[in-house]
């Protein structure tokens, strides 16, 4: 849909992802890194635990459908060259600390006087404003700052992080709506604008009811671990599950939002001869969780538990779907790459890797449009790899990148 | 403020929803905010499951009083419509005529049952664009499962990330946290899409599955898996590339404190700053792999200063010593975070059933075209005469009568 577009795509890790959700709709990104490659490709793991930066897992999974070059921005000539690039491309997106592409002379204002239509994101940890503009950031720290962390783990210990990175996740998602809304108006006007991300508010963006809830009761959300939050205070209600080989979540909720589900739950244990007379005289369309008593909560928990003890992760996940029930076994990476339904709806995808000698199996698409294909077409870029094709359209010759190469420009 | 009058990028654009709880309202938002008539379809029969969830204004259960509902839906229009009846989908077929896009995130199997299927709609609007947003896709073995995000994280493998190596696997603590993935990937896409129209004069159906858009926020893990063949261990608040790293106990009540230290420079500031110069040359904690394979007696020694501070002294002093660390903020710090309000993330607006109530606002700002709150979220039906008259055209007399007969129920 978008491929008459051209993105720079100058993002360390805090931002790959909105360049990576602009390629799959087909716009032409070209990741730009410092010579010798981007940091950000030291992330691991790595194709067969080998330290590379040519091998970097995290690199290979938000880069694919990226062309690469190399430039170093800070050399003068560097920034004239990515000022002849900028002429030629719709967005530009960086993940730079506040002030550094300023100070370079490519902020925004410099660069809409070049390209009026250009379009620049510039996704940051904080923000631009005071006070946390210059803060340090680590997903932690992101995460922290944002109300998420807080609500996740155990009630009587301390606040689990999600050992993979979100915040940057979050804000290159906001980063690739808010170039799109941008576009948008660009298409209608002419004219470009400066896109404002903050990895903090991205993340902090959704928080469930805990803000409404802080707000009209006064209350802050805690976490409850394994147990389900803002429900009644006395009686804990499980949400994950131990299953036969592994775990399994699932609330117990009635009226409109569960009854069919718990019914139907319910049904099929009696057929597997494991529900209690409790549990089938049960009215569950009227069945509260914020007035349920301890004794009520014991008799439901007992025979389902047992059940899912009795159970696979597969069986579970079998049984649950001709029934209706919403229940959700804890996928493995395994169970994720032979999944049913991921794999009738073709969403794996071998993408090859010639240098490596192989293909690896990627996430096909985000959407699938009746009109385009969305697909990952290729591989995450090699360091430098598209510097001829790309620096001969813009009419440097052979000659001169050999130069440029040199001087430790690209 | 008068809807016809809204400015913004997207003033001028229409767009029929038929959604569910928050992926709905969070793909609505982005239009809505910035101008667009985005027409929520809803009913007395079946309100939204936020619409009677708690917490409610003066704890009163009333569908206009929802503090989760009005949370996520400022600036949308309700209409309410009982599509139990042929006027009610004859008015929604009329719009979706109308209408630049259909939006809808039930599940698959009851649009279809209204007649307003893609083909359906394609055959009265050839250049409909349609965007479906269900939990599994729209088509599928999964496709007429019920889903909700609470499932769906661990469908999607969040909780193999989240936890203590010796204990259960746990869920995100923000409840349904896979709602506010896919309504970004659809956003965008749709812009996409109506560009695409613009210039080639062709509609497109654009079916989403939540549980794939999810699988994004853990791609590199899957590769992992692909390549290493290593599934992910709980690992708490440890991290392979940094230490100490993780969550430090801080005076008061549940009070903490994040640090990150990920090079030896970062490590020398923080034991001057915990005034415990001789750390840095200590042999357990001189280097990475050092503090790495010591990490229980480091971390015990970094809470042990923690202790002693707020987690605010914490937070300012090592970040003015250029060390990553933060306040682990409660819903109160979040809300009251002077960085959050300046940059416009709550829009408190006058409500006329929750008195003044914070919105949820903008999560990223542009510069020339920023999002607006023009009105607070819709008590339910509340533009109903306003779409069916002044958008549609209906008179009086037929409206009344349509009425009468239960269609707006």
């Amino acid at each position: 849909m978008l491929n008459h577009c051209r993105a720079l795509d100058l993002t360390d890790d805090k931002g790959f992802l909105c360049g990576k959700t602009l390629a799959d709709l087909g716009a032409d990104v070209i990741k730009i890194e410092r010579p010798g490659g981007d940091p950000s490709r030291g992330i691991g793991g790595f194709w067969h635990d080998t330290p590379d930066p040519e091998k970097s897992l995290y690199w290979f999974a938000y880069n694919s459908n990226k062309r690469g070059i190399t430039l170093n921005i800070e050399s003068a000539e560097g920034r004239e060259i990515f000022k002849k690039l900028v002429r030629t491309a719709d967005f530009v997106i960086e993940s730079f600390p506040p002030g550094y592409m300023e100070r370079l002379g490519l902020d925004y204002s410099s660069l809409s006087g070049i390209n009026k239509g250009i379009i620049m994101a510039s996704i940051t940890p904080f923000g631009t404003e005071e006070p946390y503009r210059d803060y340090k950031d680590s997903d932690i720290v992101v995460m922290g700052m944002s109300g998420t962390l807080y609500q996740t783990g155990e009630t009587d210990g301390p606040p689990v992080h999600i050992s993979t990175p979100q915040a940057c996740l979050h804000a290159g998602l906001d980063a690739a709506v808010g170039v799109m809304i941008a576009y948008h108006y660009r298409e209608m006007t002419g004219e470009g604008q400066h896109v404002d991300v903050s990895m903090q508010q991205s993340a902090a963006w959704f928080q469930a009811n805990a803000v409404p809830t802080w707000e009209l009761m006064e209350r802050n959300l805690k976490r409850s671990g394994a147990f389900r939050a803002g429900m009644s205070k006395d009686v804990g209600q499980r949400q994950v599950w131990p299953c036969r080989d592994g775990y399994v979540f699932f609330n117990v909720i009635g009226g409109r939002t569960g009854a069919k589900s718990l019914s139907a739950l319910v049904e099929w244990m009696n057929e597997d001869g494991g529900a209690t007379d409790f549990l089938l005289n049960m009215d569950w369309d009227n069945f509260d969780m914020f007035t349920v008593t301890k004794e009520e909560m014991d008799s439901i928990s007992e025979p389902v538990g047992e059940f899912f003890r009795s159970h696979t992760r597969q069986e579970l996940l079998a049984g649950a779907v001709p029934r209706g029930v919403s229940i959700g076994p804890l996928s493995s990476m395994e169970d994720l790459l032979n999944d049913e339904c991921l794999r009738e709806r073709n969403f794996w995808k071998e993408i090859e890797h010639p240098e490596l000698g192989a293909s690896l199996t990627y996430p096909r698409e985000f959407v699938k449009s009746t009109e385009t294909d969305c697909s990952t077409r290729f591989r995450a870029p090699l360091i430098g790899e598209h510097n001829a094709e790309v620096y001969n359209k813009i009419g440097l010759s052979q000659q001169e990148l050999t130069e440029l190469k040199e001087a430790g420009i690209i | 403020m008068d809807i016809d009058k809204r400015e913004g990028v997207f003033s001028g654009l229409t767009i029929l929803a038929f959604c569910w709880a928050v992926v709905g309202p969070l793909t609505m938002k982005f239009f809505a905010d910035h101008g667009a008539k985005v027409i929520r379809v809803e009913t007395r029969k079946r309100p939204c499951t936020m619409r009677s969830s708690a917490p409610y204004k003066d704890n009163i259960p009333n569908y206009n009083k929802g503090g989760y509902f009005n949370y996520y839906n400022s600036n949308i229009l309700s209409l309410s419509l009982n599509m139990d009846t042929p006027e009610a989908r004859e008015i929604a077929k009329k719009l979706a005529v109308e209408c630049d896009v259909f939006m809808e995130n039930y599940t698959p199997g009851v649009i279809e049952k209204w007649g307003l299927g893609y083909d359906e709609l394609k055959k009265i609007r050839p250049d409909i664009i349609m965007l479906r947003q269900s939990g599994y896709g729209s088509w599928g073995p999964y496709a007429k499962l019920p889903a909700f995000g609470m499932v769906l994280v661990p469908i999607a493998g969040l909780p193999n990330f989240i936890g203590w190596p010796d204990k259960e696997p746990l869920p995100v603590g923000v409840s349904a946290y896979t709602d506010c993935i896919s309504p970004r990937f659809a956003t965008a896409t749709l812009i996409a899409a109506l560009d695409y129209r613009r210039k080639t004069g062709k509609g497109q159906l654009l079916d989403l599955s939540q549980f794939e858009t999810a699988l994004y926020f853990i791609a590199p893990a899957i590769l992992d898996y692909v390549v290493n063949d290593r599934e992910p261990e709980r690992i708490g608040n440890s991290s392979p590339n940094a230490a100490p790293h993780g969550v430090y106990p801080c005076r008061g009540d549940d009070r903490w404190c994040t640090i990150a230290v990920s090079s030896d420079e970062e490590w020398a500031g923080l034991c001057r700053e915990m005034d415990r110069p001789e750390y840095i040359d200590d042999p357990r904690f001189k280097k990475f792999a050092d503090r790495k394979q010591n990490e229980d007696e480091l971390n015990r020694l970094v809470g042990e200063w923690t202790t002693t501070l707020v987690a605010e002294e914490v937070m300012e002093r090592l970040q003015s010593a250029g060390i990553p660390a933060g306040v682990v903020k409660n819903t109160a710090d979040v809300y009251n975070d002077p960085q959050l309000n300046k940059r416009n993330i709550y829009w408190p607006m006058e409500h006329s059933e929750m008195g003044m109530f914070t919105h949820l606002g903008q999560s990223f700002q542009l510069s020339k075209t920023p999002s607006q709150a023009y009105s607070p979220s819709p008590l339910l039906g509340e533009h109903t005469e306003y779409i069916c008259t002044k958008l549609l055209g209906m008179s009086d007399e037929e409206f009344i009568d349509l009425m009468q007969k239960g269609v707006f129920e």
